[in-house]
């Protein structure tokens, strides 16, 4: 059953090709009707991938290449549970944001698709491959559809200065990715992400595996868009089209996360082990993206804006779960990746359709004229409030996994992060919701430092605007079922806890690529969820909504006061997102300076 | 081990940083990431060079012959596809941009020059 997964990989890529050979020849419903057959034929089989890897890690060799000795030539996929799970949800997300192009636009060329689709085989392959060479094609191969897809509407503003600050950070990060895998290679002869793991275990640290790790890190870091390498992020996220902007949030930054956990947990783990510094960088790193995303989310006015730093925020409450490196943070983090991640692509399904219906995504100028839209509302309001954590949602169940893995680690203060992150990014949703739907609130409010959103006169937007169209409710409706009901599924937080636990095994993933013995499933605990989370939870949900309701109720002078004291709070981070490229590659310098200075005092000998 | 064409490979990624941060015009830029891209290179042929060898052909040498790591070099070229589509795919942002403003600079480009435009 392994052969199934390079078939998951290959069917988008030929459909692709299919697409392009024929041109403009294909009607435009046959493409649309093509592309969403091909994203469910790769759920189907992603599905299938991923309930065959829970009898333990499946390994893939290509032209039958099998390893020797513990010596491998050829070229593998090594799919474990949790590679599996991120490539089943990019595929459920690629068939949601397909049938949501349905209507969202006019006119639309098949490269759309194709893009789209070689985006979807880059992430299905990006999440099963078990070669760090390949890992770094398909990075690449990801990055340059995404480019492309946001760069989709040219003739527009925004877009050129968002392709071009993200095409451009981005290569860096894949540059540094190399560079580190090269040296990896001059080190231990090996691109087998098992052999270089195996081949760096036992032996104390040296600088070029410290260099290595760093460039490595810092590259995915980019990708996954942690402070300070996320300056291009809402760049690109807010101007690209909505049902792009859906792929990109939800999955395309945690996969930068996803592979940084992989290389680490694999490659690196046996030789920097005993890893208090690493741990203490990565949770820094993951507060301050959570804080500092939170912040500028609750800033902004710019729907698809906001919910860029939202993304940021949570990538950063992810890699707060990641950071722990073991298996319950990791299983908290799987399932907070995931269910935010519908959760969110929900809401950006909501906003492109006020989008579609109102050509505007400025939440100050849409005040009070969505009303009539009595779905989509109430619908963006649950998501905000899931957001925010309400019991017993996916993203309420996601956090407190991360939080309670947090406390038997010791790090029970990242309950803190968590409660200020949510609030903020829910007050955020909150506030925009009921001013866009329901008219509450003022028109001008200070407490946003923001830009406004550009009005637009797309060609992609002139449909008969009566009604929202049925392409549009279905996946906003599916998408935050999705997302609200892994917080109730039942047995999926044992399942997260089993998908994890073996993931940091280095030793059993070695023996089981190079080697063929049997392993990589079960035998994972993870906290159940007690009243005091739900407590948390209610809590962080009722300062959300009274940070909303400060926002929204001005009138009163002292509140006034308050909202125009948290603006000036937040302003000071706004200079610093300039959307000048050259300042967010000096950012990134820096970061990977410091992060790169830290490793290199700590984890020498 | 030569450290030559490592010094050249941090010589060129220095330069093509530098290039890319201090740039006021997007040709140029994108030029800077194809000379910073251009380090990878020579770092991957460095890892897999080796003194007195062949080519890795083994047509007409006899097999044990030392030879230069194939490996780096399939990778090299994988790296040198890559880095053509990111640079054809940046060149024609950049054109699309002269197209639309008459000016490459990436300064222009950000979001409070356009709003200051616009009034």
């Amino acid at each position: 059953m392994t052969d199934l997964a390079p078939i998951a990989v290959a069917i988008p890529l030929i459909t692709a090709a299919v697409l392009v050979a024929a041109g403009g020849t294909v009607p435009r419903r046959v493409v649309d009707v093509l592309a969403c057959t091909a994203s469910g034929a790769c759920i189907v089989l992603c599905a299938l991938v991923l309930h065959d890897t829970s009898d333990g890690t499946l390994v893939h060799w290509f032209g039958g290449w099998t390893p020797r000795d513990g010596v491998a030539l050829g070229i593998s996929f090594a799919i474990d549970q949790i590679g599996a799970g991120i490539a089943l949800f990019a595929a459920l997300l690629f068939l949601a944001a397909f049938v949501f192009c349905w209507r969202y636009f006019v006119v639309l060329g098949p490269i759309f698709h194709a893009l789209m689709l070689v985006f979807l085989a880059a992430m299905l392959g990006f999440g099963y491959t078990g070669d760090l060479f390949n890992l770094f094609v398909f990075f690449e191969l990801l990055s340059v559809a995404a480019y492309a897809l946001v760069a989709y509407d040219i003739e527009e503003e925004g877009p050129l200065q968002g392709a071009l600050n993200f095409a451009v950070t981005n290569t860096i990060g894949a540059f540094l990715i190399l560079i580190g895998i090269a040296l990896l290679y001059g080190r231990t002869g090996a691109l087998n992400m098992a052999q270089v793991g195996e081949a760096l275990a036992g032996r104390p640290a040296d600088g070029l595996v410290v260099v290595s790790f760093t460039l490595i890190a810092v590259g995915f870091f980019v990708k996954a868009a942690v402070v300070p390498f996320h300056f291009w992020l809402a760049d690109a996220y807010s101007v690209a089209p909505t049902p792009v902007c859906l792929l990109l949030s939800a999955v395309m930054s945690e996969l930068g996360l996803y592979a940084f956990a992989r290389v680490y947990a694999t490659v690196f783990s046996g030789a920097l082990g005993g890893d208090e510094a690493i741990q203490a960088v990565l949770l820094a790193a993951g507060t301050l993206t959570a804080v500092a995303g939170a912040l500028m989310a609750f800033g902004q006015r710019h729907l698809k804006r906001m919910l860029a730093f939202a993304t940021v925020s949570h990538v950063g409450l992810a890699l707060i779960g990641i950071a722990l490196l073991d298996g319950p943070g990791l299983g908290g983090a799987a399932l907070f990746v995931v269910a935010d991640g519908f959760v969110k692509a929900s809401l950006f399904v909501s906003v492109g359709t006020v989008q579609h219906l109102f050509g505007s995504v400025d939440e100050l100028r849409l005040h009070g004229r969505a009303h009539a839209l009595w779905l989509t509302g109430p619908l963006m309001g649950l998501c905000a409030l899931a957001m925010a954590s309400l019991p017993p949602f996916g993203p309420w169940l996601g956090k407190t996994l991360i939080d309670q893995a947090a406390r038997d680690a010791g790090q029970g203060w990242v309950v803190v992060v968590f409660v200020i992150a949510s609030i903020l990014t829910g007050a955020a949703l909150l506030r925009a919701t009921l001013r866009v739907f329901a008219g509450v609130g003022p028109r001008e409010d200070p407490s946003i430092v923001g830009s406004p959103a550009p009005d637009e006169v797309d060609a992609e937007l002139r449909f008969a605007k009566d009604r929202v169209p049925l392409t549009m409710t279905v996946p906003a409706v599916a998408l935050a079922v999705a997302g609200l009901g892994m917080g109730v599924a039942p047995g999926l937080r044992a399942a997260a806890g089993d998908a994890a636990a073996p993931f940091f095994d280095r030793a059993g993933y070695a023996a089981t690529v190079l080697h063929g013995q049997a392993g990589g499933a079960g035998g994972g605990a993870v906290p159940v969820p007690g009243i005091g989370e739900v407590l948390v939870g209610l809590l962080t949900v009722a300062g959300a909504c009274g940070l909303a309701y400060l926002t929204l109720a001005p009138r009163r002078p002292r509140l006034h006061r308050l909202g125009v004291a948290t603006g000036r709070a937040i302003a000071w981070l706004r200079p610093i997102h300039s959307g000048y490229v050259g300042d967010y590659v000096t950012w990134l310098l820096a970061g990977a300076a410091v992060m790169g200075g830290v490793f290199a005092v700590t984890l020498t000998t | 081990m030569n450290l030559l064409p490592y010094l050249v490979a941090v010589w060129l990624m220095g330069v093509g940083l530098y290039g890319i941060v201090t740039s006021r015009d997007l040709v140029h830029m994108v030029i800077c990431l194809s000379v910073l891209q251009s380090s990878s290179y020579l770092v991957l042929l460095a890892i897999g060079y080796v003194d007195d060898a062949h080519a890795p052909v083994f047509a007409d040498v006899p097999l044990g012959t030392r030879a230069v790591d194939p490996v780096v070099q399939a990778l090299t070229l994988t790296d040198v596809v890559v880095g053509t589509t990111v640079t054809a795919l940046l060149l024609a942002l950049s054109v699309q941009a002269y197209k639309r403003y008459g000016k490459l600079d990436p300064q222009e480009l950000r979001p409070e020059r356009r709003l200051q435009r616009r009034d």
